[in-house]
């Protein structure tokens, strides 16, 4: 197999707060292998969120980090994310070029006074010297890939006309339309109900597949691990305890803490780790 | 739309009737105060002038009438006789409503251009040395009353340079017809009242973009905009900035009535040729017609300013159009 897309090692954060230091990572390590979804699973404040806007460089100011978090793009040098600094030109290159993400919010992760069209094809102008018309025209056809109908008119409409379901499938356009190598996604379902979640995993599943990128799955959820994710690496207080296939972390998990994370998932398993 | 234009008709005659109830309020009218300060003076008039003066001013007739024959006049664009300067009031009004409007526009972009980019400056660089250092010069600037600057700022340059501020114009200049010169006296005039009235209104643009702002930075569509790399400064000035900055669109409506009776303080201090001290002038003396058509005037002004805000604010925020629609 080839050399992971995304290697991550020993990756520390700690936030100043008026308490002194807290640690959200503590050694984080992992990769993300290429041409597949990799899932990261932990409860809240495990560190999951952290971990995806380390990668991207979001974290902020009050957050010090170390460690190495090295990305391979197929033809390039490799890239030390890790050791760029903020007025790197390279690090707007990575944000939505090679590394792109799609948040938990819809409802808000949109501007509400720019159109739908315009904030879309912002992401292709950022990266590549295109003219608007023709931004617009991929942002279009981008738009009919996640499954927008009506494409033209809804380009020219605002966030606050769509329902979360339809922001989020925008987002994720946004979030490809530059071809990035990996898509991280942070609790992309979460604010969303039953229905849309599904269709929206539906959605990435078949877009990874399609585009043949790597998909960073953040996500509290057992159940949307076992239907989307390959690989998955599980966290627990800001360190990863254990990582691997899905089957075999699913199957027999061999860290205290997964096996707890399962049982406490509602359904067959439940019975089966009571007895 | 239409429905917000004519709900504007019975609010401003619910405010007409008020105006006129207030101004006859106080004991007396023009005719009484004209005759208290010739008293004053030893002057005594007798029974009989007073009555015809009364009947010439209309003071004879019933008070419903009295308030008819004003309004119907301010409707046809009539605003009535002053009886203190012996100037039809239109005149008087359009004379110094266009220092009024240079003046006030003239302080508004002063505080925007010095104040906007201060906050913004401030919210992005929250609690550097200099987001301290604006916030201390803009408490006291907002703690200092605008004729005290006026007062220092005239004491300042009449010590320092010899000059001696006030009025727009130099006396020279004060009643000659329109040349280049005059105009550069207007500018060198004009710097003061806007500095000084410009001043009150910073600290609080300042202070209210600061929060705006900083609100808005920690929405979630501001990382949206940096995970897609968009560049820091445009990324700062097309989202963030772009909504902190709607609110004080939205005041620029509230200008009109600022013409009126904003800065009237300042403008007594200061001797300008600005509509504030002809109102306080004009309440001082029981100038009936004067004083109830610049009120009058002002609450127009409001109502029209309202809408216009209102108008400017759904033309900037989506979010506030389609709500009308």
């Amino acid at each position: 197999m080839s050399e992971p897309l995304l290697t991550v090692k020993d990756l520390v954060v700690e936030f100043r707060t008026e308490l002194g230091a807290v640690r959200a990572l503590d050694e984080v390590s992992f990769d993300v292998p290429r041409d597949c979804i990799t899932a990261v699973v932990g409860e809240s404040g495990s560190g999951k969120t952290v971990t995806g806007n380390s990668i991207m460089r979001l974290l902020p100011e009050s957050a010090q980090s170390s460690g190495e978090i090295v990305l391979r793009p197929g033809d390039e040098e490799p890239i030390s994310i890790s050791s760029l600094t903020e007025r790197d030109p390279r690090l707007l290159d990575l944000r939505g070029g090679l590394v792109s993400m799609v948040f938990q919010e819809p409802m808000t992760a949109l501007s509400p006074v720019h159109r739908i069209g315009d904030q879309v094809a912002e992401a292709v102008l950022c990266h590549r010297r295109v003219s608007r018309e023709t931004a617009w025209d991929e942002a279009a056809a981008m738009l009919e890939q996640v499954g927008l109908t009506d494409v033209e008119r809804r380009m020219r409409m605002y966030p606050f006309e769509f329902s979360g379901g339809m922001r989020q499938r925008v987002i994720i356009a946004m979030a490809l339309i530059c071809h990035p190598q990996l898509l991280i996604c942070d609790e992309p379902t979460t604010a969303l109900d039953v229905t849309i979640q599904a269709e929206i995993l539906v959605l990435i599943r078949s877009l990874q597949r399609k585009l043949r990128n790597s998909v960073l799955f953040i996500t509290h959820d057992l159940g949307v691990v076992a239907q989307i994710a390959d690989r998955v690496v599980v966290m627990h207080d800001g360190k990863v305890v254990e990582s691997g296939s899905v089957r075999q972390v699913l199957k027999s998990p061999r860290h205290p803490y997964s096996i707890h994370l399962l049982a406490s998932m509602p359904g067959a398993r439940t019975r089966e780790f009571s007895q | 739309m239409l429905r917000r234009l004519l709900g504007m008709i019975p609010t401003l005659a619910v405010i007409s009737v008020l105006v006129f109830t207030v101004i006859q309020l106080p004991e007396g009218d023009i005719v009484t105060s004209t005759l208290d300060r010739l008293s004053a003076t030893g002057v005594e008039m007798s029974d009989e002038r007073v009555r015809n003066l009364r009947a010439q001013y209309n003071l004879d007739q019933p008070i419903p009438v009295q308030y008819l024959s004003w309004i119907g006049n301010f409707i046809t664009g009539d605003m009535g006789f002053s009886y203190l300067y012996a100037r039809p009031v239109n005149e008087l009004v359009w004379e110094r409503l266009g220092y009024t409007l240079l003046v006030t526009v003239g302080a508004l972009l002063f505080t925007w251009l010095l104040a906007l980019p201060i906050g913004i400056y401030s919210a992005v660089r929250q609690y550097s040395v200099a987001d301290y250092a604006f916030t201390t010069a803009g408490l006291i600037g907002l703690a200092t009353p605008n004729f005290l600057i006026a007062l220092i700022l005239m004491y300042l340059g009449y010590t320092w340079f010899g000059l001696s501020f006030g009025g727009l114009f130099s006396p020279e200049y004060l009643n000659a017809p329109w040349s280049w010169a005059r105009f550069v006296d207007l500018l060198a005039h004009l710097w003061i009242p806007v500095i000084v009235i410009g001043t009150s209104g910073m600290a609080i643009t300042m202070r209210l973009m600061r929060a705006n702002l900083l609100d808005e930075l920690r929405k979630p569509y501001v990382t949206t905009a940096r995970a897609k790399g968009v560049p820091p400064l445009k990324l700062l000035l097309k989202y963030p900035v772009r909504i902190a900055i709607n609110p004080f669109i939205s005041t620029i409506g509230l200008l009109l009535p600022a013409l009126i009776s904003g800065e009237a303080i300042v403008g007594v201090v200061l001797n300008l040729p600005t509509t504030g001290p002809l109102l306080v002038q004009s309440l001082i003396t029981q100038d009936m017609y004067l004083a109830g058509s610049l009120i009058m005037l002002l609450s127009v002004l409001t109502v029209v300013g309202m809408l216009l805000s209102d108008l400017l604010l759904a033309w900037v925020d989506p979010r506030i159009r389609h709500e009308r629609a």
